[in-house]
């Protein structure tokens, strides 16, 4: 009688741990498949917007075929974002090229009719649109990397992660707005040379 | 500043939504069981006193149970036809739909169909019977009145709503107790209860006595009727999608001001009745003091909302 105790015991002792097993395995699978398909989220958007640099550069070049070196790092920019391997080199190419479109549409400032030009001032509509999904979907994102790699990190659960490979994921990194330093080279040199040291603003 | 990742890691929000989801099916579940079980009993009970067989009660519960299954796939579209909404497409309503786009993808949410009711008086609300078939709906004054920031408040508030399937139970709401309410409603003003602020113009036809029957029945059926609304809404509701929707949006202070707008307005919604009430962003009632409407206050105050948004 003890002995089929003791059997019944260990027999459901096994089957906890199994079924808890498999739950913590699924739930590894689960929160690495919504980082992914967060991450498709992103990537839509990427895509997007990289596809609509070459329509501009075109446009711009039509009527400010000189600034040449602005063209060429925004199209740097964009290449490096199609190579992009990495979600973090991913979200540097795409910080790049924020940075280097606010140039080209700082230098757009300087011609009129580009500024009233149809095309032009649709794809800077839309690329503003694409900027704020990126910022949402950046949002989503990040917060499924942080609860699946707060999953890999934590007992018990880091230690299935361990044992099959569950690497922790990287994060969309944007930069901050307000760090932001935009550089804009003029063909003539600024008027009202910085004054004051350069503060944050914000 | 607090980021998204350290709120959403401390309060363990994952978890909260999920938790939030279960709870929502089963009251669906729940309420839909109370309905067809409580109707059908008072239904049986008026038919054996007027005579009916009592074998007449298993077609009752039938009825009254098919009226609930269809109402589960249906409500969502009578709730959009009584609110008087039409669906928008990109091109009609570009700020409104992107607003839309935005908040679905930064919740992971599909994107839900659009819908504008056009009165002047601001509000809002989301209706459907999961994510998948949900709809968000603006008025043309909440457009007008609103600026981006403040109506991604509103919009991410609802969002919310459709994220953790309080949009489930809030519509079959609409639909189950509401007709109850509804009728009770209207009963009651036609007898004595409302008599003092609808004036003396009663019938006092040959009707009266049947009238004042089913009225004691509904009166009897109401406070039940706004039990399970409450079920339904519950203020922790409203506080929990400000609440994650503020968190979705990243601007608590953009909602605050929207929720205070919204109030200060002080147009009542024509299209929203005591059915439809809860399902808004903000009360679209404005008659705030009978006892009916205390009965059926489906929100929590506006101060105490924007209190809890401004201390985020």
């Amino acid at each position: 009688m003890a002995v089929l105790i003791v059997v019944i015991v260990l027999i459901a002792v096994a089957v906890i741990a199994v079924v808890s097993f498999i739950a913590i395995y699924n739930g590894l699978v689960r929160a690495r498949l919504r980082v992914k398909e967060a991450w498709s989220g992103i990537d839509v958007q990427l895509k997007r917007r990289a596809s609509l640099i070459p329509n501009l550069v075109e446009t711009v070049k039509g009527y400010a075929a000189h600034e040449k070196e602005t063209f060429e790092n925004v199209t740097a920019a964009r290449a490096r974002l199609q190579q992009a391997g990495s979600p973090a080199q991913a979200a540097e190419a795409n910080n790049m090229l924020t940075q280097t479109l606010r140039t080209l549409f700082a230098v757009a400032e300087q011609y009129p009719d580009l500024k009233a030009n149809q095309n032009f001032l649709d794809l800077q509509h839309e690329l503003s649109d694409i900027e704020e999904k990126i910022a949402y979907a950046r949002q989503f994102y990040n917060t499924n990397v942080l609860s699946y790699n707060t999953k890999t990190e934590t007992f018990p659960s880091a230690i299935m992660a361990n044992m099959f490979g569950f690497q922790p994921s990287e994060f969309f990194e944007a930069e901050e707005v307000a760090r932001e330093d935009v550089k804009v080279s003029f063909a003539t040199p600024p008027a009202t040379p910085p004054a004051a040291p350069p503060a944050a603003n914000a | 500043m607090a980021t998204t990742g350290n709120l959403h890691g401390d309060t363990g929000e994952p978890v909260l939504v999920y938790d939030r989801i279960a709870t929502n099916k089963r009251q669906t579940w729940i309420m839909m069981l109370v309905f067809v079980v409580a109707l059908g009993a008072f239904a049986t009970l008026i038919g054996l006193v007027i005579g009916l067989p009592w074998q007449a009660a298993p077609f009752v519960f039938a009825a009254l149970g098919a009226y609930a299954a269809i109402s589960y796939y249906a409500s969502a579209g009578v709730a959009l036809a009584v609110s008087g909404a039409h669906e928008v497409t990109k091109e009609e309503e570009p700020d409104l739909y992107r607003v839309v786009e935005n908040l679905s993808i930064g919740s992971g949410l599909p994107m839900p169909k659009v819908y504008v009711i056009e009165d002047s008086a601001p509000n809002a609300f989301a209706t459907g019977r999961d994510p998948k078939h949900a709809s968000v709906t603006a008025t043309r004054g909440l457009l007008n009145k609103l600026d981006k920031s403040e109506l991604e408040g509103v919009i991410a508030h609802e969002m919310s709503h459709v994220g953790n399937y309080d949009i489930r139970v809030m519509t079959i709401t609409v639909v189950l107790v509401g007709l109850i309410a509804l009728l009770a409603d209207l009963f009651m003003r036609w007898t004595w209860f409302g008599a003092g602020s609808r004036g003396s113009n009663r019938d006092r036809g040959g009707g009266l006595a049947i009238l004042a029957i089913v009225a004691i029945i509904l009166a009897i059926l109401a406070p039940i009727a706004a039990q399970l609304i409450q079920l339904a809404i519950s203020r922790q509701r409203e506080y929990l999608a400000d609440a994650s929707g503020a968190l979705l949006c990243r601007n608590p202070d953009a909602l605050a001001r929207a929720l205070e707008k919204i109030s200060a307005d002080p147009e009542p919604l024509a299209e929203a009745n005591k059915a439809t009430a809860h399902l808004y962003f903000s009360n679209p009632l404005c008659d705030h003091d009978s006892f009916l409407n205390n009965l059926f206050s489906t929100h929590p105050p506006v101060e105490e909302r924007i209190r809890l948004l401004r201390a985020m």
